[in-house]
């Protein structure tokens, strides 16, 4: 008997694939905003802050972008708790998002804020401002639209990255796929759904952030570059 | 009236000493250039005035007032002093009005409506009322140039200080720049201006300043200045840029 597709196989789970859709969608699009706004608090003090607070901030950095995700999640589900903080898996998957994709986005940041020149940090104090009102005001859209692809890139990473939730029971669409192969033994049917799903969601990502770029950026237009 | 006054004002960058010593006072409504080589101190002097750079030892004061960050808070230091830069800093990602309008509202909290309609002014003075809705982008350095005084204007300072604000136009552009400026030295605008443009500084300054190495070298009425220099550096700097 040699192997036959049958995608209708998957049709009872419906349901459950539904569910692991919204569990990754909502997960993404939270941690994403959650994400990146953490990312322009870090960005920030790392570079106005006191000097053990930057320190303190630079630990995180680079304790995230130099450990697997997974052991990251794992520590925050399995290992917390030993500290008496019990999180459930939503949560936690919740925060490790959260705290990975920051710490990324921060630096990212940090190369865009550097790069917008001193010049307009000047201008805004010839003006009067603080440091605070100069970054909001001044620094913070032109540095966003210089690192905005790698912006991009790194949230797109991040929503793949959520596939590993799964693995502290949290009903995304991978643990769905698992749940439905360990029924119907359909594994070559439901991982290729789930990856076209997942590839989907890819390019709905990073067509959306260019559609609020393109909203947000519009001054570009016309810049003789 | 003595307007701005810096005592004995010294500043080093490292083992660097860029002014040794500078003794300057401007009344109210003139008009000083300062002139000298790269490197003689000039910009540095113009930016202790505004505090971008902090000077180590002596003392400025305007309007008799102590300039510090002890002595005068940033909101006070900018509705003291309004400052445009060679490379203009207007904020890219913000209309010519919003430019113009985003200090007063954040920093002195003033209304939108009041602010806007200061800003439909003083872009009206440099001659660009009908850019209030462009980006920086779509204008020319000219331009741009001209909507950075504005930006400056609109906090209304008692004096600007204008870094080599033609230097980075092209040759075509510069008039438009100057022809602003002596407008306002004609409402009676105190202006403090590094320059290489020596004619505009000759026909308009009531003071020119030559800066050599760190120190006020010779000063004066322009026409005696550039006329009869004392020295032998400014005869030398003035044969070497007229």
């Amino acid at each position: 008997m040699g192997p036959t597709l049958d995608f209708l196989t998957l049709l009872p789970y419906v349901s459950e694939l539904l569910k692991g859709l919204t569990t990754t969608v909502i997960l993404t699009v939270v941690t994403t905003l959650t994400g990146l706004a953490l990312a322009v608090v870090v960005a920030y003090m790392r570079a106005n802050a006191q000097p053990w607070v930057r320190w303190g901030l630079g630990g995180y950095v680079e304790l995230t972008r130099n450990t697997p995700f997974i052991v990251q999640l794992f520590f925050i589900f399995f290992g917390l708790p030993g500290l008496g903080i019990k999180i459930d898996a939503i949560t936690a998957a919740f925060i490790a998002m959260t705290l990975n994709l920051a710490a990324y986005s921060a630096e990212i940041l940090r190369a865009g804020i550097s790069a917008t020149a001193k010049g307009q940090l000047e201008a805004g104090r010839a003006l009067g401002m603080t440091t605070l009102q100069s970054y909001r005001h001044v620094v913070l859209v032109p540095a966003f639209a210089r690192v905005y692809p790698a912006l991009i890139s790194q949230s797109i990473i991040v929503m793949l990255g959520s596939a590993v939730v799964s693995q502290i029971s949290v009903f995304d669409l991978t643990y769905a796929a698992n749940f439905i192969q360990s029924r119907n033994f359909r594994s070559f049917e439901v991982y290729l759904l789930i990856t076209l799903i997942y590839l989907l969601l890819a390019f709905g990502m990073r067509r959306s952030f260019m559609l609020v770029g393109k909203r947000v950026f519009a001054y570009q237009q016309g810049e003789q570059r | 009236m003595t307007l701005v006054c810096v005592d004995n004002v010294h500043k080093a960058f490292g083992d660097l000493e860029v002014l040794k010593g500078i003794n300057l006072s401007v009344a109210q409504g003139e008009v000083v250039a300062i002139i000298g080589r790269s490197g003689s101190g000039k910009s540095t002097l113009l930016r202790c005035l505004n505090q971008l750079e902090k000077h180590d030892s002596g003392q400025i004061t305007i309007a008799d007032k102590k300039l510090d960050a002890a002595s005068m808070s940033p909101k006070e230091l900018s509705e003291n002093v309004g400052m445009v830069f060679q490379s203009f800093n207007l904020f890219p990602h913000k209309t010519v009005g919003e430019n113009v309008c985003l200090a007063p509202i954040v920093v002195r909290g003033e209304g939108k409506a009041d602010v806007e309609k200061i800003a439909h002014e003083v872009l009206e003075k440099v001659g660009l009322s009908d850019k209030y809705d462009a980006y920086p982008a779509q204008l020319s350095g000219g331009q741009q140039q001209r909507v950075a005084i504005a930006r400056a204007l609109a906090m209304r300072p008692k004096v600007m200080l204008c870094d080599e604000v033609t230097s980075a136009l092209d040759p075509e552009l510069v008039g438009e720049v100057l022809r602003v400026l002596e407008t306002l030295a004609a409402e009676g605008m105190t202006l403090i201006l590094v320059t290489h443009e020596m004619s505009f500084a000759r026909d308009v300054a009531d003071r020119v300043v030559f800066m050599h190495e760190g120190r006020i070298h010779e000063e004066g009425a322009p026409g005696e200045l550039f006329a009869a220099p004392q020295t032998a550096e400014l005869k030398q700097f003035i044969s070497a840029v007229l």
